[in-house]
């Protein structure tokens, strides 16, 4: 049986190195397998975070060669087999251990974002009818598993740490399911240009490359808000016919 | 078990721990535009050779369409002299009165604005590669906000497109010895054709064009014609980046090949 060699950051963000660990390598296997194995045999103290190793529950989120992906969706077979394996925690959060790293971030920025806001019920028992067809775009966007993958690999976020002026793509595309969602009367539009940074997007799309749930991130969801925020503050014609065709938002103060 | 010190930062450019080849998307990227760039703006200098009548063929290369003001036999629409307004220390050409339009849609372009960030800017050079700057201001302010005008380009493309395809349909149509026209076909019939289509293919695909058909709506199904045109356009939009790099190297190429056929490298060969 062949050994893979792989090459695993130990340590903090402060402090640490990339160590060396060869083990013995079974069909089939994928990184969060191979480092497993390495946890049981050779080094019990390598911090990892994991749950379901089914690519469904986004927690083995680390840096395989370089690039963001899921341990347990990438199996040895794809990888070169004549260099060792590097693995390393997201570079964008900060490392607490090995390849555990501190994604407590995200969760504060999603707090930020108003949250979902319906019209008044369809029927009498409170609830509501819609059509597949007003549905399908948003559900693409709820197939986010919250890896965080696209955050990392963000170079707004990754190289120029724009932490408190940008959002990043997953909050965009949460932002973009609210606003796409026909139930929904809040405004966000403002939000998004002057306190998220979808300017900062410069749509080199590599949050949609490391995406394991291949949503269409750039296309389907960032550059429609970025339409929606050139209709509402860069785009004369629009707010001109706007006065006869009032936004989502007015219709909604008008209601309230 | 071996130790090495590799640092986990990656801050400066082009440094990666990535093992694949991440260069040559970029570098493609790059010497596709710079050729596209230096050809482009050697023929718009031309002001020579846009136009091809030999056979009794009416093709003018889309780099100089609509024409303003040039050669009588290719009909400008203006007049033969060039305008009196062109500064003198400013070689004329016909095509600089027009190629702004069609320059500033694609300079504005989604998909171009991507990918030249990468290759030019090296705004990442790829993924997960170091960049060589700091500092950033994206899109987020000036000089990069002035990218949301892309739809204003969007609107005179459209017009671009709709002017293309006379080109296209005369391209199709001959003028014999004694001055009577018939319809026809030649090669360059063909090239002409397939560059409308490939420019359409691009236009009409564009992010604002989806935008502005539908996906401005929040509740298809209470617009279902505009839910069907904004599936159409999704369809399109879903291989821009195909659209973009074919229609680029087809509308150079359209140039090339009318140009060749007028200056008398190239035989037009006529099929009927």
């Amino acid at each position: 049986m062949s050994t893979v060699t792989l090459r695993i950051w130990r340590g903090t963000e402060d402090e640490g190195s990339f160590e060396e660990y060869s083990i013995e390598r079974n069909p089939g296997m994928v990184v969060l397998d191979a480092v497993h194995k390495v946890q049981a045999e050779q080094a019990p103290d390598l911090a990892c975070r994991w749950n379901c190793k089914a690519g469904k529950c986004g927690s083995c989120s680390a840096e395989i060669n370089g690039m963001p992906k899921l341990m347990c969706m990438t199996r040895l077979d794809d990888l070169p087999e004549d260099k060792p394996i590097m693995v390393q925690p997201l570079k964008t959060f900060r490392t607490i251990k090995d390849l555990v790293t501190d994604v407590s971030w995200n969760y504060a920025v999603k707090k930020k974002i108003k949250p979902f806001k319906p019209r008044k019920p369809d029927a009498p028992d409170g609830t509501w009818r819609m059509k597949q067809v007003d549905v399908e775009r948003v559900q693409e966007f709820r197939k986010c598993i919250e890896c965080f993958l696209c955050q990392d690999v963000c170079h707004v976020l990754r190289d120029h740490e724009k932490y408190d002026e940008f959002i990043g793509p997953r909050f965009l595309i949460y932002t973009a399911g609210l606003e796409m969602n026909p139930l929904d009367t809040e405004d966000r539009i403002s939000d998004l240009k002057k306190r998220d940074g979808i300017g900062y997007c410069n749509i080199t799309k590599c949050c949609t490359v490391v995406c394991p749930e291949h949503i269409k991130i750039t296309d389907n969801g960032i550059i429609p808000m970025k339409e929606r925020v050139v209709d509402e503050f860069y785009d004369p014609l629009t707010r001109l016919f706007r006065i006869f065709k009032p936004s989502k938002k007015s219709k909604a103060e008008e209601s309230s | 078990m071996a130790r090495q010190d590799i640092p986990l930062e990656q801050v400066s450019v082009g440094v990666t721990a990535r093992k694949d080849n991440w260069w040559i998307k970029p570098l493609l990227v790059f010497l596709g535009f710079s050729t596209f760039i230096v050809y482009s703006t050697w023929a718009a200098f031309q002001n020579a050779d846009y136009f091809f009548n030999g056979n009794g063929a009416q093709y003018l290369s889309p780099f100089y369409s609509p024409l303003l003001y040039g050669q009588a036999d290719a009909h400008p629409v203006f007049g033969t002299e060039h305008p009196a307004w062109w500064p003198g220390w400013l070689p004329f050409s016909p095509a600089l009165l027009i190629l702004w339009a069609p320059g500033g849609f694609r300079f504005t372009c989604y998909y171009y604005r991507g990918a030249y960030y990468k290759s030019f800017w090296l705004d990442p050079p790829a993924c997960a590669v170091g960049e060589p700057r700091k500092g950033y201001r994206g899109e987020q302010k000036l000089p990069l906000i002035l990218q949301n005008i892309h739809r204003y380009f969007l609107y005179v493309a459209l017009l671009f497109i709709v002017i293309l395809t006379y080109d296209a349909v005369i391209s199709f149509i001959f003028v014999n010895p004694d001055g009577t026209k018939s319809f026809g076909i030649g090669i360059g019939s063909f090239v002409i054709t397939i560059n409308v289509i490939l420019l359409s293919g691009y236009t009409l695909g564009c992010h604002s064009f989806r935008h502005m058909v539908g996906g401005k709506l929040d509740c298809f199904s209470k617009n279902p014609v505009r839910a069907k045109s904004w599936e159409c356009v999704t369809c399109l939009n879903s291989k821009h980046m195909t659209w973009a790099w074919f229609s680029l190297f087809w509308v150079g190429f359209t140039d090339l090949y009318v140009r060749l056929c007028a200056a008398g490298i190239w035989t037009d060969w006529r099929i009927l």
